[in-house]
């Protein structure tokens, strides 16, 4: 057997059952089910807070995140890796605009989902599209994540002004079709983000893990969220994306992540292979 | 000692560093080579993996996410992403850069210390920075080969300087046109 292969059986190494109880204990007590997040992220945040949390060990991290709440915060704030941007990749948003818009005009009214929304910068980003190809009126976008803290700033649509700045050449890689300037204010040091643009945004707290369907979409973005996941886990949140698409509807995953190592993968036609983005076939 | 994978990472001076090593290892080269060198956030990845493919006897290639790793492949990390290795696969990240760096090379070396045990190789060369010490020495630690170019014959010798100084005594520091020969060599012993 190449050794490349690799076993499946669990490792038995004093780390690796530390890191499989610890995780028990948190879904057990907090009901969050990290148990099948990608192991080299997961055990690189694990020992980031362990560190932080002044403990030498992965068990002596569940001794403070199952006494004390404060920790588990912490804990949930590092495992769920926030990291975003406005226009993050713009030759996606360009395919965005010239392969799935038109397919968008077709219908009178448009439902998509943003799941692992994070900060809310993508979903300002899909929300600024729409609107400039004139789809925002008749669009609703529900944007979810696990974390609720996530979700309060994405809701408050408050930007760093430096951040924002930053985004500028995005947008404009991204095909935008006017100022960036124009979608927000600036207020001293912080950007706010033009409140209509998110008059038809829903934000929510949906977990990909536990939580169900909750909806059909014409249109599903989740970017750089499943690669956290192990392959039985994103195989599982596969299944619920599919379930959760119209016929005929898309999904786009992230840059890096192709559908071809997923079990769904006959399920979809490439629209656009480059960019990841597929359309769920009849 | 019979290794099953060959991580190497590489900054200022990589890519010219990273040509004349793989241009020196023979097609039957069995582990596989994962490289994370520092570049630009947009550049463009298939461009870098066709470029080396062309000058290079093994097949080079692009990685995306639980990409299953195969013997006797070149990967690059992709632009903008933390390359990790699991067994038998890999995994991206887009945490925040690790030391102004995206990829990592210490996230890399230490995944594959994770992944692979004593089983790795790892070998620092070229670079104006400190990435790849502190990985390097948790591959020396836990019994893997670790390689430093000679610090004198290297583009900017901060990153092999830094890598000698957190692993006193690597298990090689060569010149650049060493390393192929020395790779195969160690490639080739069985356990
Ligand atoms: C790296 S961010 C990606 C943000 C954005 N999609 C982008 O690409 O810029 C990953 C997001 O996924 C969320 N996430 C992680 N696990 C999740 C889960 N089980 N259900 C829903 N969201 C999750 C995290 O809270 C985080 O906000």
């Amino acid at each position: 057997m190449s050794p490349h292969q690799g076993s499946d059986a669990p490792r038995s190494d004093v780390e690796s059952i530390e890191m499989r109880m610890l995780l028990e204990a948190v879904y057990q007590h907090y009901g969050y089910d990290f148990r099948k997040y990608a192991r080299g992220s997961l055990r690189r945040r694990l020992w980031r807070r362990a560190d932080a949390e002044g403990v030498k060990t992965i068990s002596g991290l569940q001794e403070r995140v199952l006494h004390n709440p404060l920790a588990m915060d912490a804990l949930l704030m590092d495992l769920s890796v926030n990291v975003t941007a406005m226009f993050r990749d713009p030759t996606f948003y360009v395919a965005l605009r010239e392969k799935v818009v038109p397919i968008l005009r077709t219908y009178p009214f448009i439902r998509i989902w943003n799941a692992g929304c994070s900060t809310g910068e993508e979903v300002y980003s899909i929300a600024i599209l729409l609107q400039e190809e004139g789809l925002l009126e008749r669009a609703r976008v529900y944007a979810t994540d696990i974390n609720e803290r996530v979700l309060e700033r994405a809701d408050h649509g408050v930007i760093p002004l430096e951040r924002m700045r930053a985004f500028t050449q995005n947008y404009q890689r991204a095909g935008g079709r006017s100022a960036f300037s124009e979608y927000y204010k600036a207020d001293r040091d912080q950007a706010r983000i033009d409140r209509s643009l998110l008059e038809n945004v829903v934000f929510a707290h949906h977990n990909l893990v536990s939580d169900k369907s909750f909806n059909e979409f014409h249109l599903i973005i989740c970017r750089n969220v499943m690669i956290y996941f192990d392959k039985e886990l994103q195989d599982q949140v596969h299944e619920l994306f599919y379930e959760s698409l119209v016929n005929l509807g898309i999904l786009a995953l992230g840059n890096k992540e192709s559908i071809r190592f997923s079990s769904v993968a006959s399920c979809y036609e490439e629209l656009d292979p480059e960019e990841k983005i597929y359309r769920r076939s009849e | 000692m019979r290794y099953d994978i060959v991580t190497i990472g590489s900054s200022w001076g990589g890519l010219a560093a990273i040509r004349s090593v793989l241009a020196g290892l023979p097609a039957d080269f069995r582990p596989a080579v994962v490289i994370a060198q520092h570049r630009s956030s947009d550049s463009r990845d298939k461009g870098l993996a066709a470029y080396y493919d062309a000058r290079c006897d093994l097949p080079v290639r692009t990685i995306e996410d639980k990409q299953p790793i195969e013997e006797g492949h070149v990967y690059f990390a992709p632009p903008d992403y933390h390359l990790l290795v699991d067994r038998g696969f890999f995994e991206l990240s887009v945490d925040l850069r690790v030391q102004f760096a995206r990829p990592s090379i210490d996230v890399l070396f230490e995944s594959a210390v994770d992944a692979y045990g004593e089983r790795v190789i790892g070998v620092v060369l070229t670079g104006a920075n400190a990435d790849g010490a502190a990985g390097l020495s948790c591959i020396h630690k836990n019994g893997g080969f670790t390689i430093v170019q000679n610090p004198a014959t290297a583009e900017k010798p901060d990153m092999p300087l830094a890598a000698l100084e957190a692993v006193k005594r690597p298990g090689a520091v060569l010149d650049l046109d060493e390393i192929p020969t020395y790779l195969t060599k160690l490639a080739g012993e069985s356990s």
